[in-house]
C-alpha cells in the first residue's frame, strides 16, 4: 500500500490537472460560442454563391471556364486532397477521425495523390504515413478570417489550372452539433454546379462586362469560399470537440481525487489503528 | 411589387430586406435597379450603394464582388461591406494615414505597396461615405 504522502502527492497532481482541464473547458466554451457565430454567418455568402452558379448551370460547359474543366474520366489521374485540421491536440478524437477518414480514401484511391495540409495535425499525420504533402498551411488562429485562407485558394486553382492535379477534394469536420461532428470529403475542383435550379436560366441573364470576364471572376471566389467555410467548420468542430473532452477529463480527475481521498483516509485510518496497538502492546508488556 | 434586397459578405449577412430602389456601383459605373429589372449578373466596383426604402436612405461602402438581379431580387455579394453610420471616421483617417505612411516609405517591398495602395483606396472610400453620412444626416430625402 503507498504511503500516506505518495497518496497526497498523487491527490494535488490530480487537482492541478483537474484546475486545468477546467480552465481549458470553459476557454473552449466562449471560443466555441464564437466560432460558431461565424460559421453560421458566412453561410449566407456561400449560399448566394451557390444560387448564382446554379442559374448559370444551364449555359455553363467545361470549355467556358478552365475550373469547370472535367479532365476526370471515371479514374483521375492526378489528384489533391486538402485535409484540414487543428494545429493543437487535446480536442478529443477530432483530429483522429478526420485523419482516419481522410486516410481511407487514400488508401482505396491509390494513384498519384498529394495532399494539402491545414493545421499541425494532419500535416504530422501525413508525415507519418508518408504520404507527399504538396503544402502547408497552419495559424489561422481562433478567428480565421476570409483573407487567410486566400493562399491556400489560390495555390489549388493556380495548380488545378496548371494541370498539375485533375481532380481536388477538401476533407474536413463538419460542425453538426456541439457533440456531434463527422468528417466529410467535398468535391472542389472541377467546379460541379448544383443540379437545382429553381431561378432563372443562364441564358436569360445580362452580363457586365462580359459572361467571360464575370466567370473568371466568380469562380476562384467561390473556391475561396468554400475553402473558407471549411475551415470555420472545422474551427467551430475542433473547440466544440475539445470542449466536450475537457469536460470528460474535469470530471474523471474529479472522480480519481474522490478514490485517492477514500485510500488516503484508509491509511490514515489503519496508521493510527497500528500505532494504537502498538501503544497498547508497549503499555501491557511492562 | 416589391424588390427584395440581400447584401452578403464572406463574413456575413450585412443587410436583407424589401426596398424600393437600390443604386449599385457596378464595374462599368452605378446602376439604378428597379423592381422588375432584367435578370443581370455583373461584378462590382468600389464604391457606395445606397439603398431607397420609404422616403429613408440608407448606404453602405462597398469594395468588389458580385450582383445578381432577378426581376424581384437583388443579391449583393461584396468583398466588404459597411454601413455607412457603423463606419468610426476617426478609423478610417487613421487607416488612410497609415496607408499613405506606407506608401512613401515602403517603395522596395512590390506586395506590401499593393496591399497599402487597396487599403489607401480602402480608407478613402470609408472616409467618403462616412462623411457624406454626416453632412446629410440620417434625415428621410423623398
Amino acid at each position: 500500500m503507498p504511503s500516506q504522502r505518495e497518496i497526497r502527492r498523487r491527490i494535488g497532481s490530480a487537482k492541478n490537472i483537474k484546475q486545468i482541464t477546467r480552465a481549458m473547458q470553459f476557454v473552449a466554451a466562449s471560443k466555441l460560442r464564437r466560432a460558431q457565430e461565424s460559421t453560421l454567418a458566412a453561410r449566407p455568402y456561400r449560399e448566394k454563391l451557390d444560387e448564382v452558379i446554379a442559374d448559370l448551370a444551364a449555359v455553363l460547359s467545361g470549355e467556358d471556364h478552365p475550373l469547370l474543366a472535367d479532365r476526370d474520366l471515371g479514374q483521375p489521374h492526378s489528384r489533391l486532397i486538402v485535409i484540414i485540421t487543428s494545429d493543437r491536440g487535446l480536442a478529443g478524437a477530432l483530429n483522429t477521425n478526420t485523419i482516419r477518414f481522410a486516410s481511407r480514401e487514400i488508401v482505396e484511391h491509390p494513384g498519384h495523390l498529394r495532399v494539402a495540409t491545414v493545421g499541425r495535425k494532419g500535416r504530422d499525420a501525413m508525415r507519418r504515413a508518408r504520404v507527399p504533402i504538396a503544402a502547408h498551411f497552419e495559424g489561422f488562429g481562433d478567428r480565421p478570417s476570409f483573407a487567410d485562407t486566400l493562399p491556400l485558394a489560390r495555390l489549388v486553382t493556380d495548380d488545378f489550372v496548371a494541370g498539375t492535379y485533375d481532380r481536388v477534394d477538401v476533407v474536413y469536420s463538419r460542425f453538426i452539433s456541439t457533440l456531434t461532428q463527422k468528417p466529410v470529403l467535398e468535391q472542389l475542383l472541377p467546379v460541379v454546379p448544383s443540379a437545382d435550379t429553381a431561378g432563372i436560366p443562364g441564358n436569360q441573364f445580362l452580363f457586365e462586362p462580359s459572361p467571360d470576364e464575370f466567370l473568371r471572376a466568380l469562380l476562384p471566389r467561390y473556391v475561396a469560399t468554400r475553402l473558407f467555410q471549411a475551415v470555420l467548420e472545422a474551427k467551430a468542430s475542433e473547440e466544440s470537440s475539445r470542449m466536450v473532452a475537457m469536460k470528460n477529463a474535469t470530471e474523471n480527475a474529479e472522480e480519481l481525487i474522490d478514490d485517492l481521498t477514500l485510500s488516503y483516509n484508509k491509511v490514515r485510518q489503519a496508521n493510527i489503528t497500528r500505532e494504537m496497538v502498538e501503544i497498547a502492546s508497549g503499555a501491557s508488556a511492562r | 411589387m416589391s424588390l427584395h434586397l440581400e447584401i452578403v459578405t464572406p463574413e456575413r449577412l450585412a443587410y436583407s430586406d424589401d426596398v424600393d430602389m437600390v443604386l449599385v456601383p457596378g464595374i462599368e459605373g452605378e446602376l439604378g435597379i428597379l423592381p422588375h429589372h432584367t435578370p443581370l449578373a455583373s461584378l462590382l466596383g468600389y464604391g457606395e450603394l445606397r439603398i431607397r426604402k420609404d422616403g429613408q436612405e440608407e448606404s453602405f461602402a462597398i469594395v468588389g464582388g458580385f450582383l445578381q438581379v432577378r426581376p424581384d431580387k437583388v443579391v449583393v455579394m461584396a468583398e466588404t461591406a459597411s454601413l455607412a453610420s457603423e463606419i468610426d471616421l476617426e478609423r478610417a483617417q487613421e487607416a488612410r494615414k497609415e496607408a499613405e505612411r506606407a506608401l512613401e516609405s515602403g517603395f522596395h517591398e512590390g506586395a506590401d505597396l499593393s496591399a497599402a495602395r487597396a487599403s489607401l483606396q480602402h480608407a478613402l472610400l470609408h472616409i467618403r461615405v462616412a462623411e457624406r453620412h454626416r453632412r446629410e444626416g440620417p434625415r428621410s430625402r423623398g
